[in-house]
């Protein structure tokens, strides 16, 4: 997508947010285009609910400004706002069925009923309900539960929907359902999704951009692609995806010590002598010939993952490797473990 | 729950409900003519005798208003205590339920003071040059005590309610358009209204029998159903017509809760709509 300031639908600036004394977001910056899938990736705790919230309108920013289209939304409650929120528990309203659950917000706006019922009924069968128009929702499955508080929400026909961890409560096969219906319905309406998970797995699979957070502030914000292959830091390092990560000295530019040894890399900018964090992705890991190589180790542990096996190498230095290779190495094997240095990656340490 | 240990509370039931019921039913439904009890219907053709109907009538207006008063003041009431937090909150349960501490009879009797000809309110109107009004011994004295007595069984079971509804539930309708009207009407009220059953038939149920407040508050001028059958009891010594008539209220109450439980599920099925 372009650079485009007239595209930005949603933007946070320098938001801030305190409970208290609690902090809980700081500096938190942040834009959504039109009709893109942005995702807030964390570990539990590190603020995405109190993002979302402050997106819908349920809490305020203690300092920063909230706009949508360039103007700012501060002060608009939330049933002024054109979002809607696909809540974390459903949060259905149990004295309703699923039609009126569904029919909710265009009966507040004062639709007409014949347009309602078209309406209603229409997003029922986009959800897969058709059927389900009386029934009780507390008689539903939790999957069912889902789709009902994604059509009550999509009837509405909001600029952006936000949803807070819609698949949290589902089994395993089911997110990998919703995550594609999910995603297809999303690029079928053109809708904006403001995404919130801590499934790192489903942040990459369905977004165009992700937003890393940690500690109530955004570590790296990119494409999956680039958050995986470029991470920023070792935090973004180790959330996404499995990481070998080290402390480790940078000598001079393209020089870096990590593991016992000093080792050419690609990366510069840094002091001389300072310290790093060294993120090695198992799969960038080459085992070799013990004689022939730096660092050696002897395997410790083989598990067979489908595509590849995933070997623990208990390196001479004390770290443990986690080895990834479609070749197995057996446990008890003395191995050299290898990187080239393209996939050496330096990183500042964070500050504190 | 093992079935044996149900057998504690069905004991329970039979020695005071059950076989006080029977007791009531064999009453009512018998009469002594030539110093032989018999089945008749006696009792209850005088119990529809116009007189009491009067009273039966008058029973369920002045308990019907004590119920629809407590619910005026008792569902802000229980709004408000359901919103705090913390301290506040305990400190308003607490100021609540004290006067539930105290017994019944002396609770109801400090209206006396406050009432009489000689009371607070009297001397007030007094010593602001205005006259003094007949406040003791009124229907409105009655409804009163009534409401005083049983505004807490109004309160407690829709604050029950209130605090068990999700905040998440209020903050959809919002997100979903819903200002704070639409937001009561649709979803708050609604969800509460088990609360409201409760509390209906908590304030009800004792209004319409009570025979302390009426003899008190009401100087037994125009009797109650509750007085009409102490009197008979305690009073008159007829047994049997006093327990033809509570039949006879028990059968009113029955119908009113069910006609009243009716119209609420239909409610609770989108009625609102
Ligand atoms: N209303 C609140 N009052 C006080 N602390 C809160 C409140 N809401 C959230 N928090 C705190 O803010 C932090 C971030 O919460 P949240 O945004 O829910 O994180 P996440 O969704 O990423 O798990 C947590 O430590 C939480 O305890
Ligand atoms: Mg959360």
């Amino acid at each position: 997508m372009t650079e485009n300031n007239d595209n930005k639908l949603i933007e946070l600036r320098n938001v801030h947010k305190s409970f208290g004394k609690t902090v809980v977001l700081t500096d938190i910056s942040l834009y959504v285009k039109k009709n893109e899938f942005v995702t807030l990736l964390g570990p539990s705790g590190c603020g995405k609910t109190t993002t979302l919230r402050i997106i819908g309108g349920f809490e305020r920013p203690t300092r920063g400004d909230i706009s949508f289209d360039g103007k700012s939304v501060l002060n608009l409650p939330p049933y002024q706002r054109h979002v809607n929120t696909v809540f974390q528990k459903y949060a259905l309203f149990p004295n309703m069925n699923v039609f009126e659950n569904v029919a909710f917000g265009l009966k507040i706006r004062g639709r007409q009923s014949a347009e309602i019922n078209e309406k209603v009924k229409a997003m029922l069968k986009l959800v897969k309900l058709d059927g389900y128009d009386k029934r009780t929702v507390l008689s539903l499955s939790g999957g069912q539960q889902q789709r009902v508080a994604i059509a009550r929400a999509l009837v509405n026909e909001p600029e952006a929907l936000l949803l807070d961890e819609p698949l949290g409560a589902l089994d395993l096969k089911l997110r990998k359902e919703m995550q594609i219906e999910l995603k297809n319905m999303q690029v079928k309406l053109g809708i904006t999704f403001v995404y919130v998970t801590h499934d790192q797995e489903e942040a990459l699979a369905m977004s165009d951009t992700v937003a890393v957070m940690n500690n109530g502030e955004i570590q790296q914000i990119g494409a999956p692609e680039d958050i995986y292959n470029e991470p920023k830091n070792a935090f973004v390092a180790g959330f996404i995806g499995e990481s070998n990560i080290m402390g480790g000295v940078m000598r001079e530019d393209y020089v870096v010590s990590f593991g016992g040894d000093t080792f050419k890399c690609v990366d510069k900018g840094f002091e001389k002598n300072e310290d790093v964090d060294v993120v090695i992705r198992p799969e960038d890991v080459d085992l070799i010939d013990a004689k022939e190589a730096r660092i050696k180790g002897v395997i410790k542990n083989v598990t067979f993952k489908g595509v590849h096996y995933e070997m623990r190498v208990q390196a001479e230095n004390d770290y443990v490797w986690t080895v990834q290779n479609t070749v197995m190495s057996p446990v008890g094997a003395a191995v050299g473990i290898r990187v080239e240095p393209d996939l050496i990656h330096v990183m500042r340490r964070a500050a504190g | 729950m093992k079935r044996s240990a149900a057998y504690p509370y069905l004991a329970w039931l039979a020695v005071f409900t059950i076989i006080p019921l029977i007791l009531v039913l064999y009453y009512a439904f018998t009469s002594v003519s030539d110093g032989a009890v018999k089945f008749s219907p006696d009792n209850f053709v005088r119990a529809f005798e116009p007189m009491y109907l009067i009273v039966m009538w008058r029973s369920f207006v002045l308990a019907l208003a004590a119920t629809a008063i407590c619910f005026l003041i008792g569902y802000p009431a229980a709004y408000i205590l359901a919103r705090k937090v913390g301290e506040k909150k305990s400190t308003l349960l607490f100021l609540l339920l004290v006067p539930m501490w105290m017994n019944f009879l002396l609770r109801t009797y400090s209206w006396l003071t406050i009432l009489e000809r000689n009371g607070i309110i009297n001397n007030a109107l007094f010593a602001l040059g205005l006259p003094k009004m007949d406040l003791l011994y009124t229907r409105e004295a009655v409804v009163l005590g009534m409401v005083y007595n049983f505004l807490s069984f109004m309160i407690l079971p829709i604050y029950t309610a209130l605090s068990k509804i999700d905040a998440s539930l209020i903050e959809a309708a919002q997100d979903l358009g819903a200002g704070k009207m639409n937001v009561f009407f649709r979803v708050i009220f609604p969800l509460s209204l088990p609360g409201v059953v409760s509390g209906v038939t908590m304030v009800f149920l004792p209004a319409i029998t009570t025979f302390v407040i009426p003899n008190l508050l009401g100087g037994g001028k125009d009797a109650l159903i509750g007085s009409l059958i102490e009197q008979q009891f305690l009073r008159v010594g007829d047994w049997r017509f006093g327990s033809a008539v509570s039949v006879v209220i028990m059968g009113l109450i029955v119908i009113a809760m069910s006609l009243f439980y009716a119209v609420d599920s239909d409610e609770g099925e989108g009625g609102l709509f």
